[in-house]
């Protein structure tokens, strides 16, 4: 177990043994990863998107994996937030994690409606799932708008005294605009990216490998993408970062914090290797211990222009 | 209680082309071993190029150190896997899913070419009590006899031509082996049709049926949803957490 007191950080008033977290839809709900890694070791666990009713997710086939990434149209299956409440959160809070539930709805009122009923103990924050590319109502809709994004962020922060976190997708123009509006509509930190959206097509059969058609593109394909919005990001506005998007390694991650992010999230790595994160987490202490960094947080945003 | 899983990197004994398109693949990875229950499967990871997800197998065979894949040369992964040698490294996570019964009086096991890999270890398992239907294209498909016949009562053989055993399918022959001998168990693993026909056969004659179903995976932990399956009661489990062996009447195959 990693005690190094140069990855302790502070996010959201949320005191964490290091700033590495993992992505919502990856983990799980930490439980499933209990045999590889000591969970309370990570920053955060975002647990997989939740709704209000239960959902059945696309149907067919729901990855494919491509040059150095996947593609994924799973689309936001899970049991539905009540029973995360009533039976999830209560088997999972044997691990003393920081559990973070990234939400989605289909309308700004029903983020509204997830964030109050979250408001409990044992979650840590909530993460404003606007921008998932795989589901038809909500989702995305609302994170390619920046005043949709906004009314999301204020319906959520108007119903809960927990940290509210907006979870910004790729597939914009401009994504300084979106995160402007959201930090000025009251998110206490953004997370980004989620997928890109991609697809990829059987040249046997001539279809659609994806039984959705298109899904979203992550893994280390992403990275320079997601490093460059991080950093477009981290200029445009003063709330923290997560950032995410194909880290997989302790140098992936250094990039992120150099970039302007205050954590960072891994999520397809951890399907490559389920240690993929206690190895970030040991990768960052030596590396921060060879260049006489006393803290993490001296890496933010330390990116040199000249 | 779920089993320890683990990600080893495990010494190649031997990677070894048993047919046209299929090798065996013995793996030094003790920790998983020890934990291995036949039905249950890895994800190994082919480290090459620009592959990245782990590639599933069943657990073919498990000696006292050692577990046995046998793997068809199918697309990028498993071409890459045939160039590893004995001494190298695989990374391989397992044991993982849920196996079949291993407590029948009487199993019939039916496989479809890949899918005999992990009825061989449940063969094994049974010492000697289960009889075997197995079924492929052509006689080279059948290269699974031999290393079935030490563990197996008797076993029965179907090919498309007919070059050796009964020609036709496995289909063909059940409802004369459910006739003649009274099973307890049927355990199938292959095709989707076939795991679908077999299944519908078997609960004509009322004998329970196992299925071993195949999904595209990313984490094989249940993590990420990739593998969902329908259940009959029109709900979805995971294949590689609930399964990948099931009851016949509880999935949609
Ligand atoms: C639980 C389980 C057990 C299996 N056991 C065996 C076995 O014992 N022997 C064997 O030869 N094969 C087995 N398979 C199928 C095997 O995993 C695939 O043939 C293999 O992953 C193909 O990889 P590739 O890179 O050669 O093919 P590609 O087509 O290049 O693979 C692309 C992607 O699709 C996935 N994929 C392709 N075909 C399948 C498939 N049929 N099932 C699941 N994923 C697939 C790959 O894992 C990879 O992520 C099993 C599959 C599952 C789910
Ligand atoms: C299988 C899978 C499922 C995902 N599900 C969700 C989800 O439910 N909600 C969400 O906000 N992001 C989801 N994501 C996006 C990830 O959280 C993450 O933002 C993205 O994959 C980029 O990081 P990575 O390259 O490290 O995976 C999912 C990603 C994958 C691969
Ligand atoms: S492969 Fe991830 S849940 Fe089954």
């Amino acid at each position: 177990m990693n005690e190094s007191s140069r990855l302790k950080t502070t996010l959201l008033g949320i005191p964490m043994k290091s700033p590495v977290m993992t992505s919502s839809g990856t983990f799980g709900f930490g439980e499933e990863f209990a045999d590889f890694l000591n969970l309370d070791e990570l920053g955060g666990v975002f647990v997989k998107g939740t709704t209000l009713l239960p959902r059945r997710g696309n149907d067919g086939v729901r990855i494919a994996e491509t040059p150095a990434g996947m593609l994924n149209c799973i689309g936001l299956e899970n049991p539905g937030v009540d029973v995360f409440l009533n039976e999830t959160l209560p088997r999972i809070a044997k691990y003393n994690m920081n559990i973070f539930v990234n939400i989605s709805g289909g309308s700004a009122e029903e983020y509204g409606i997830l964030a109050e009923k979250l408001d409990v103990d044992g979650v840590a924050g909530i993460e404003l799932n606007v921008s998932c590319p795989n589901v038809k109502d909500g989702g995305i809709i609302f994170g390619t708008d920046p005043k949709a994004a906004a009314s999301v962020v204020r319906e959520a922060k108007k119903h809960t005294s927990k940290p509210v976190i907006l979870k910004l997708s790729p597939n914009v123009t401009d994504i300084t605009e979106i995160a402007k509006a959201c930090e000025d509509a009251g998110a206490d930190a953004l997370s980004l990216i989620n997928t890109l959206m991609g697809m990829a097509i059987d040249i046997k059969t001539w279809k659609p490998v994806l039984g959705n058609i298109t899904g979203g593109l992550s893994g280390p394909c992403v990275k320079p993408v997601a490093l460059r919005l991080v950093w477009q990001t981290a200029q445009a506005v003063n709330i923290p970062i997560i950032g995410q998007g194909g880290i997989s390694t302790a140098a992936d991650a250094i990039e992120f914090f150099l970039a302007g992010a205050s954590a960072v999230s891994v999520g397809t790595a951890n399907f490559v290797d389920p240690y993929a994160t206690t190895k970030i987490i040991q990768g960052l202490d030596d590396y921060l211990e060879k260049n006489n960094l006393s803290n993490i947080s001296e890496l933010v945003g330390k990116l040199k222009m000249d | 209680m779920a089993l320890p899983k683990i990600a080893v990197d495990a010494s190649v004994i031997i990677n070894e082309q048993v047919s046209e398109d299929v090798f065996r693949l013995e793996l030094l990875c003790p920790e998983i071993a020890a934990y291995s229950k036949p039905g249950m499967f890895v994800q190994v990871r082919v480290d090459k190029g620009m592959l990245l997800l782990r590639r599933p197998f069943g657990i073919a065979d498990v000696k006292d150190k050692s577990i046995t894949v046998f793997y068809r040369v199918l697309g990028e992964g498993t071409k890459a896997l045939t160039s590893v040698k004995s001494g190298d490294l695989l990374n391989v996570l397992g044991p993982l899913g849920n196996g079949f019964k291993t407590d029948a009086k009487r199993p019939l096991l039916v496989g479809g070419g890949m899918g005999l890999a992990p009825l061989l270890y449940l063969a094994r398992f049974y010492q000697g009590k289960a009889d075997i239907l197995m079924g492929g294209r052509n006689k080279q498909e059948i290269f699974w006899e031999e290393y079935f016949r030490p563990y197996a009562n008797n076993i029965f053989i179907t090919t498309d031509d007919g070059s050796v055993g009964t020609k036709g399918f496995t289909t063909s022959l059940l409802p004369q082996l459910l006739t003649d001998t009274k099973y307890d168990l049927v355990a199938v693993c292959g095709p989707g049709i076939m795991m679908q026909l077999i299944s519908d056969i078997a609960a004509k004659y009322d004998v329970p049926c196992q299925v071993s179903l195949e999904k595209r995976m990313a984490c094989g932990l249940g993590a990420c949803l990739s593998c969902a399956v329908d259940t009959k009661d029109g709900q979805r489990k995971k294949v590689c957490k609930d399964g990948p062996v099931f009851w016949a009447e509880e999935v949609q195959i």
